[in-house]
């Protein structure tokens, strides 16, 4: 059997198939959903930023006319949070508020207003307590402290991390060159345009639904358990299409316990939906990071060591933060080869709305650093950008000192792309003033190596059924977030089963429905979701052609599963229509359903914290940012944006694209003037009209390159697109408005009055830099020291074949999945009659 | 969401059932226009009417009438889409024409009118926020408090006039007309504003902006300059309207240079114009008129970006305003556009 003449969808431009529903405003987000009997809650938020509970009255807003339940801290008193090792979160704060928007009680009633009213009438007592609100006040603190865990050596460290990869002393006794600068990147939030919204209902049988805007259903089933103290099996979680997420949609929220528990308690179904304001208050987004780096270079510009220093503001809760930190330190080997490699980090409590994931997790903060570092180098040195970044880029199937395992590597061809198309080298240092080139590259996780919480099950889980009116319905975990999930599980079976991807039902995202998918995050759910989806779709492919291959008398690999027909690759005519052929082997096979399943390699190194970085493969980009920046005003425009992506292969090209420009779209928001800030406590402009996000009016034109470099792991040779773009575009604007103007901004928003102060400093003749100076006195722990893995920059295999079998590639590869089969036992089932 | 406050919305026919309406409601009532302003102040309780008077069925206050020639009068509820396209408005008023298109959005634009405008409550980002920030962060004296929190020991409020329209009107020399119980009146635009937070319009809570007048425009030339950090939704955080009427050889006969968003009211630079008056402009003299015409601005830190930077794009903007109205090359653009 043969797929018929190359792939159909796979690597081409088609429409999503989720677009009708959400172009024309059918799709029924969380919020659209009505029920009948439905109330409808509200959650009372801290006022202040740090302070003692001393009484809680609930009483008055009980008494209301309307009002159907009130719940505090003592109704869910148990601790929840995404990371095992973080547990720290209350649905309704029991003893202490620690950030302007902390939750502390919740209403259900029979409208909006009511419910309001009633939080209203709820009596607070306070003992305000000293607020923690940045990195140095965190550091420096020694009384007050944010919160009860922590990983010393002063009150307000969460987590303190050394890890040391070769000897990088000798590393930076070997450099011809060493510099050293300190970066700060503000913190952002991920301004979805679906604010969070959640329904509960409590059946009278005992069974609890809740619909939710939720990146991560599995994880809000398990802490919706674990909180209400039901069963799993007793809790159905159903996640609605997410009107944007990007990583703020990905921790289980005290919205969804509390709209479950009033739901427990008035048998009625209940909706919260978070205003705008408090959707920045439930935040989860970017780290502020100060960063110190260190890196010494020899005169042709390769690396001979790094050592970086991070410290991570990291809100008032746990979150994903402990991941955060190790992933500050991660991922800079992956695309340069650093032979010693040091890396120190610290994620500090503050009172602020907590820190988590978004997109890039972790990354784009240190990823500018080192990326801006690099330019600094490159002419420090005298050489060109793009010619320091060929030095040190990584190969491909090679490893890094930090034991990371590099598949597929494109980031060569990024670059030299990229800067072709760009003109880059004909632009920088060429452009009359005020005009710049700056180029960046990056890498990016396709999934993390690790689930959340330690287990040995697959992470991804895809079954197929066909019907006898040759429908295929596809079920899946996975929940469309936007990025595409939905159409890439549909083109992934579509292709193998010779459909096209809109006749494909889907069942997504339902724990009662659906096997298991951990979640959007972490840019998994192509990679693992679609690997699943292959090994099931092929599975079915095979039963279909079975069941021809008798009726049709032609051997199995005679077949072709071709249009909407399986036939004799020699005889086109002598075929079966699908629907003909699934009514076939139902009547051989019985109930036509098939799994499959996806778990990735084990890839984590040999030391305490390998956990965060490893991943099946990674993605390379590569930007060059043009901008016009006016020296009056210090305003920085982008004229356009050249991007090229190792995207292994795409599933669908229009998705990728999509993804690349959204990812362009955000970090260009990132890099001039989206900042979460504080004033006196509390978030300075919790509002889309004074959070200042780009409109479509500041998006230049983007030239997206596609590299395609088909790695052997992912299915189709797919990696990930939705996060990584976002990565090199921040440093890029960076080193092209030093291009422009001569300045240096080391510090992400890149504002215009701080243009402005730093073209005020050189026309003093001043160094023309906005940044920090330093970074606070740490004591961080003593390094872990690991060895790198030995041969580690050696590349270990070549031209390996690709999942999916992309075109000249066998197509039967294993794909890591662990065999699974819903087909019965005996294979060799009796001929038809 | 949040959730507008209750209350009764009455829509009158003609402007004497309004007055009425708005007389009998007293305290307890406002008008309402587009309601682009005050529905989003109402849902973060800057304002609690118990009766708002609705203007948009009342027909006569959605024309535009006249010719640049004769003068023009605009209905205070014609929209601001309305004014930013309409010929004569372009023609003659080319400053109110680009204040009114660079007005945040396109659907605001449809829905936000001339009057509402004019009449927009003044801003600051300790008071344009909702109800359970501002305890948050202790209730200022504009609403529910009684210090200001940009200024703390100022016995008055320092919140910005933020229209776009107004600077453009004032600088173009409108009048607008006013109706109310007392009967009717006309003042120039400039009078219509004072120089407080918190009462920031001279004109009576029950008095109705009927119509804006506008001057011939023979002879006059005028442009509108704005920052804001996005080429939509945003406030102006700077507005600078510059109208000129030159005589033969290009000599300078009349001048006027209004800056918004820079105090409580538009701010007339007066001895900035003085400097133009019966001179050509050239670069130089140019550099010194916005110099002059920067100095009375004087922002504080309640809207975006920061004190000194605002300041000084006073300087930067009045000069490409007026090197743009002078035929000299000029960086930036006019109106919303960036
Ligand atoms: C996101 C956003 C961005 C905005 N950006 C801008 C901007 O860039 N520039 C800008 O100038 N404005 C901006 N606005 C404010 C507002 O949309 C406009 O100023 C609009 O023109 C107001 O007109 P309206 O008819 O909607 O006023 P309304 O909201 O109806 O009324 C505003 C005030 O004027 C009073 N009023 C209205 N009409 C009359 C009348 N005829 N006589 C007496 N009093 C009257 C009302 O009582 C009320 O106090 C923005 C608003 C929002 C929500
Ligand atoms: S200027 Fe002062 S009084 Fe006026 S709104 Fe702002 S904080 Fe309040």
């Amino acid at each position: 059997m043969t797929a018929g003449g190359g792939p159909r969808f796979i690597g081409r431009p088609w429409a999503r198939v989720d677009g009708p529903g959400k172009t024309t405003g059918e799709a029924r987000y969380a919020d659209d959903l009505v029920l009948p009997r439905m109330l409808y809650g509200k959650l009372l938020r801290s006022h202040l930023p740090h302070a003692r509970i001393v009484r809680l009255d609930t009483s008055r807003a009980r008494a209301l006319p309307g009002v159907h339940a009130v719940i505090t801290g003592r109704d869910l008193p148990v601790r929840f949070g995404i990371m095992p090792t973080s547990q720290d979160e209350e649905a309704l704060c029991l003893e202490k508020v620690r950030y302007v928007g902390d939750p502390i009680a919740a209403v259900a009633a029979l409208d909006e207003e009511t419910a309001e009213r009633a939080c209203e009438a709820i009596e607070v007592e306070y003992e305000p307590l000293a607020p923690v609100m940045s990195i140095e006040e965190a550091v420096a603190e020694t009384s007050v402290r944010v919160q009860e865990h922590g990983d010393g050596p002063v009150p307000n460290v969460h987590k303190n991390v050394s890890l040391e990869f070769g000897d990088v002393a000798q590393g930076f006794a070997q450099a011809d060159h060493i510099r050293e600068d300190v970066f700060f990147f503000q913190g952002n939030t991920h301004l979805p345009m679906e604010q969070h919204s959640a329904v509960a209902q409590y059946d009278a049988a005992g069974r609890l639904t809740l619909w939710t805007s939720s990146q991560t259903p599995h994880y809000v089933h398990r802490a919706l358990a674990k909180v209400l103290g039901l069963p799993m099996s007793r809790i159905r979680v159903i996640a609605t299409p997410v009107g944007g997420g990007f990583g703020g949609k990905s921790d289980p929220f005290s919205h969804e316990l509390c709209a479950a528990k009033l739901a427990v308690a008035t048998g009625r179904p209940v909706k919260i939906t978070l205003t705008r304001e408090e959707v920045f208050y439930a935040h989860r987004g970017r780290h502020p990071v100060l960063m110190w780096l260190r890196t010494g270079v020899r005169r042709d510009g390769r690396i001979t060591a790094c050592h970086i220093k991070t410290f991570l503001d990291g809100g008032a809760y746990g979150s994903y933060g402990i991941a955060t930190t190790y992933y500050t330190g991660a991922l800079q080997t992956v695309t340069y080869k650093i032979p010693a490699y040091k890396f120190e980090g610290t994620r500090l409590w503050t009172n602020k709305p907590p820190c988590g994931p978004k997109r890039g997790h972790g990354t784009p903060q240190p990823r500018f650093a080192i990326e801006a570092q690099m330019d600094k180098l490159a002419e420090d040195l005298g050489l060109d950008p793009v010619a320091i970044r060929l030095a040190n880029a990584t190969e491909p199937f090679t490893r890094t000192v930090n034991h990371l395992r590099i598949t597929s590597n494109g980031l060569r061809e990024c670059i030299e792309r990229v800067a072709e198309a760009s003109g880059f080298r004909a632009k920088h240092r060429r452009l009359p003033f005020g005009r710049g080139v700056g180029l960046a590259v990056s890498t990016y996780l396709s999934g993390a190596g690790l689930p959340i919480y330690w287990n040995d099950m697959p992470h991804s889980e895809v079954q197929i059924r066909v019907d006898r009116g040759g429908g295929v319905l596809v079920s899946c975990g996975a929940i469309d977030i936007g990025q595409g999930s939905d159409s890439v599980l549909a083109g992934i079976v579509a292709e193998v089963l010779g459909l096209a991807p809109s006749e494909i039902g889907l069942v997504t995202a339902d724990t009662d429905l659906t096997p298991i998918d951990l979640g959007s995050y972490s840019s998994r759910v192509t990679f693992m979701a679609g690997n699943a989806a292959l090994e099931a779709a092929r599975k079915m492919r095979e039963l279909l052609v079975a069941a021809a291959s008798a009726h049709l008398e032609v051997e199995p690999d005679g077949l072709v599963v071709g249009d909407h027909r399986i036939h004799a690759a020699a005889q086109p005519e002598r075929g079966v229509t699908f629907p003909e052929a699934a009514a076939l082997a139902e009547a051989r096979f019985g109930t036509l359903v098939t799994v499959g399943s996806y778990r990735p390699p084990r890839l984590a190194g040999p030391y305490k914290g390998s956990g965060v970085g490893p991943s099946p493969a990674y993605s390379f980009s590569a930007a060059v940012v043009e901008v016009a920046v006016d020296p009056a005003t210090g305003e920085v425009r982008p004229q356009r944006v050249w991007i090229a992506h190792d995207i292994g292969r795409a599933i669908n090209e229009t998705l990728v694209i999509g993804q690349i420009e959204g990812s362009v779209y955000m970090a260009l928001g990132e890099a001039l003037m989206e900042e979460q800030v504080f004033r006196k406590g509390l978030h300075k402009i919790p509002s889309m009209l004074e959070y200042k996000s780009p409109t479509f009016l500041e998006m230049p034109p983007v030239e997206t390159i596609l590299v395609v470099t088909d790695d052997p792991e992912g299915p189709f040779g797919a990696k990930e697109a939705g996060q990584g773009p976002l990565l090199p575009v921040i440093p890029a604007v960076a080193n092209a408005v030093y291009d422009a103007v001569g300045v240096r901004i080391d510090e992400v928003p890149i504002t215009p009055d701080k243009v402005l102060a730093a073209l005020d400093q050189a026309a003093r003749g001043g160094v023309g830099r906005v940044g920090p100076r330093r970074v606070p006195p740490f004591r961080f722990r003593d390094p872990i020291k690991v060895e790198p893995p030995a041969g580690w920059s050696v590349p270990w295999r070549r031209g390996l074949p690709v999942a999916g079998g992309a075109p000249g590639l066998p197509d039967d590869l294993p794909t890591g999945t662990a065999p699974s089969d819903a087909r019965p036992r005996d294979r060799e089932a009796p001929e038809e009659p | 969401m949040l959730r507008l406050p209750p209350f009764t919305y009455l829509a009158p026919r003609t402007l004497e059932q309004a007055v009425g309406q708005i007389g009998e409601a007293g305290p307890e009532g406002m008008l309402v226009a587009g309601g682009t302003d005050l529905y989003p102040n109402m849902k973060r309780r800057q304002f609690e009417p118990k009766v708002l008077v609705g203007l948009r069925g009342i027909r006569d206050l959605g024309r535009i009438s006249g010719t640049p020639a004769q003068g023009l009068a605009i209905g205070a509820c014609a929209t601001l889409a309305q004014v930013a396209s309409h010929p004569a408005v372009a023609e003659g008023y080319r400053a109110l024409a680009l204040a009114a298109g660079a007005v945040s959005t396109p659907p605001l634009r449809n829905m936000g009118t001339l009057g509402g405008n004019l009449c927009l409550d003044t801003r600051c980002n300790y008071y344009n926020q909702t109800y359970h920030w501002r305890k948050s962060i202790g209730f200022c004296m504009k609403k529910d408090g009684d210090i200001c929190l940009v200024a703390p020991g100022s016995p008055r409020c320092w919140a910005l006039s933020s229209t776009d329209a107004a600077p453009a009107a004032i600088a173009l020399g409108a009048r607008v007309r006013l109706v109310g119980a007392g009967g009717e009146r006309v003042v120039s635009a400039a009078d219509l504003y004072r120089d407080d937070g918190m009462r920031y319009l001279s004109k009576a809570p029950d008095e109705i902006l009927v119509d804006v007048i506008l001057p011939p425009a023979d002879g006059w030339r005028s442009t509108y300059w704005k920052l804001r950090r996005r080429g939509s939704f945003d406030f102006p955080i700077l507005g600078v309207a510059v109208a000129l009427r030159s005589g033969p050889g290009g000599v300078i006969e009349d001048a006027r240079i209004v800056l918004g968003a820079v105090a409580s009211r538009p701010v007339v630079a007066t001895r900035a114009a003085g400097l133009v008056m019966g001179q050509r402009l050239t670069a130089d003299l140019i550099g010194r008129v916005a110099q002059a015409a920067s100095e009375p601005a004087k922002p504080l830190d309640n809207a975006d970006l920061t004190i000194g930077y605002r300041k000084r794009m006073a300087r930067v903007y009045v000069e490409r305003a007026l090197r743009e109205l002078a035929g000299l090359p000029y960086d930036g653009a006019p109106g919303g556009a960036r």
